[in-house]
């Protein structure tokens, strides 16, 4: 058995014949809680996606416990996303179940528990993640911080070796934002599963992740333990990591000179 | 000139190739619908919740157009039969009109507007908030799971509201026939009776309203699956699900009665 769970070969992968990615790899050990963090519209998604074969990559593989995603017919990869857990931007609840039935959702679909079984196991997950008391309410009446909770805990209610989050701290209030973070880091702990976040929350991210990965323009520009990227000189990780408005990843976006632009006039 | 023939010739032609492709898609996925329907019918509960928000809440629109349909009906066929002198024959052209015609397209028009309309915008959004791929991620199938159910409740819902419009149609004639103009109840009926064949009207009605049923919940259910995922996308989704629907209901209509019927 490989010590990592995931790994991603020189992947390259574009829509339309522009490339999003172009060469990267990645690793990711068992047991550990790695972030993918860039900019907005850098494809750190599309990784997610990538891994959990909602895509195909143009070059390069991804293999997820030892087995070539892309090359799996549907029921494989049907079998090799039962391993994962994913937890949406925003969630993604079924906005016509409960909480209750959301997370019941896919252990009645792939199990054949009796109900009073399920019925621990929800009241269970709900409980890590401090909910159990909203079993009975519609998404409609949870805040974006509960909702993602729930999100969660349907997401680790067959308890899976990979969890994926992608932006699990947008939108949310610092409250609700440390609560998420102490549980991505405790549920990855207490599971024994392997956490892959992607995020753009530098301070979140860097007091729980193991290893960081910085994606831009479609490659990987930089890696390492959150201490060693906080002391890193490299130009973009400096930028990101201080958030300054100016620097390898420009203010403005790319444009003609400004001064001949305002004397060409309106019609061309 | 020619730059602009030229631009025009190209965007007609994209515009039929992405029609081809559309229509391509919607085949394809129907082909999976159908693959699918075991799994849908080991969980007849979803069928059965499910024709009950398609059919069960399209009732109300359905039986109160259907009664003003018949009524309407019945004023003008007698307006026209009694000047031959035949106003007894009212109670057969009511229900002749009903079952063979109105009956399965009024009502597949008001299901494409009622319900068809609701489960577009259901899917379109359950794809923009990104259900139907936690759905996926979750190694379920939405097409089993979302689409195949609601496909057979339509499927099911469409013939008995078509055979509810054309009993409330029915009723409609008849209030308007016997008591208002006074038309023979005996003879309403009797003629009725006598004229309406079970094989030639009743069920090619019934043949026509699966169709339809088909051919609605299909084009709904296609339109809000491949809806962009933007409010906009959405509601041009839902638009043609109703424009998409009509004109399909009304060609396959045409297509049907003329192998119906035979000389």
């Amino acid at each position: 058995m490989s010590d990592n769970i995931v790994e991603i070969n020189d992947l390259s992968f574009g829509y339309n014949g522009r490339l999003i990615h172009k060469g990267i790899n990645m690793v990711f050990p068992r047991g550990k809680v790695i972030a993918i963090m860039g900019g907005s519209g850098s494809g750190k998604t599309t990784l997610l996606r990538l891994i959990g074969g909602q895509l195909r990559p143009v070059e390069g593989k991804v293999t997820v416990d030892n087995e070539i995603v892309h090359e799996q017919s549907r029921d494989g990869i049907y079998r090799l996303r039962r391993k994962m857990g994913m937890l949406f931007q925003f969630g993604a609840l079924f906005t016509d179940l409960s909480v209750f039935e959301n997370v019941a959702f896919p252990i009645r679909e792939h199990t054949n528990l009796p109900e009073s079984m399920i019925r621990d196991f929800v009241l269970l997950k709900l409980n890590a993640v401090g909910l159990r008391g909203a079993h009975n309410l519609m998404p409609t009446e949870l805040s974006g911080g509960m909702s993602r909770r729930v999100a969660l805990a349907r997401a680790v209610a067959l308890d899976p070796a990979i969890i994926m989050y992608d932006e699990p701290f947008a939108g949310l209030d610092p409250i609700s934002m440390g609560v998420i973070c102490n549980l991505i880091r405790r549920l990855n702990d207490a599971l024994g599963a392997t956490s892959i976040v992607v995020t753009h929350d530098v301070h979140e991210m860097f007091s729980i992740a193991d290893y960081v990965y910085f994606v831009s323009d479609g490659r990987v520009v930089a890696e390492g333990t959150p201490q060693e990227l906080k002391n890193s000189t490299a130009p973009f990780v400096h930028q990101f990591v201080h958030g300054e408005a100016d620097g390898p990843v420009p203010f403005h976006y790319p444009a003609p000179d400004f001064k001949s632009e305002l004397f060409r006039g309106y019609d061309v | 000139m020619f730059d602009r023939i030229g631009k025009a010739l190209s965007g007609t032609g994209h515009r039929i190739i992405d029609r081809i492709w559309r229509f391509g898609s919607a085949a394809r996925m129907f082909v999976y619908v159908l693959l699918s329907s075991a799994d849908s019918f080991k969980r007849i509960r979803i069928v059965t919740k499910e024709i009950y928000s398609t059919g069960v809440l399209s009732l109300v629109i359905i039986l109160v157009s259907a009664f003003f349909v018949g009524m309407v009906l019945a004023l003008q066929g007698y307006n026209t039969l009694q000047k031959y002198g035949s106003s007894e024959a009212i109670g057969v052209l009511v229900a002749l009109a009903l079952v063979r015609e109105l009956g399965p397209v009024v009502t597949a028009l008001l299901f494409a507007g009622r319900a068809g309309t609701a489960i577009t915008a259901e899917i379109g959004l359950m794809k923009t908030t990104e259900q139907l791929s936690a759905m996926e991620m979750m190694a379920v199938s939405p097409i089993s799971r979302v689409i195949a159910p609601r496909f057979w409740a339509g499927v099911i819902s469409m013939p008995i509201l078509a055979a509810l419009f054309s009993m409330v149609g029915i009723l409609g004639g008849y209030l308007v026939a016997v008591p208002i103009i006074g038309v023979d109840s005996g003879a309403f009926w009797s003629q009725m009776q006598a004229n309406v064949d079970f094989r030639d009207d009743i069920v090619n009605g019934i043949i026509k309203s699966v169709v339809f049923g088909v051919a609605c919940s299909m084009i709904a259910l296609f339109e809000g699956y491949d809806a962009p995922p933007t409010a906009e996308g959405v509601s041009r989704a839902t638009t043609r699900t109703v424009v998409n629907s009509s004109l399909a209901v009304l060609g396959l209509d045409f297509i049907l009665t003329s192998f119906m019927i035979h000389t």
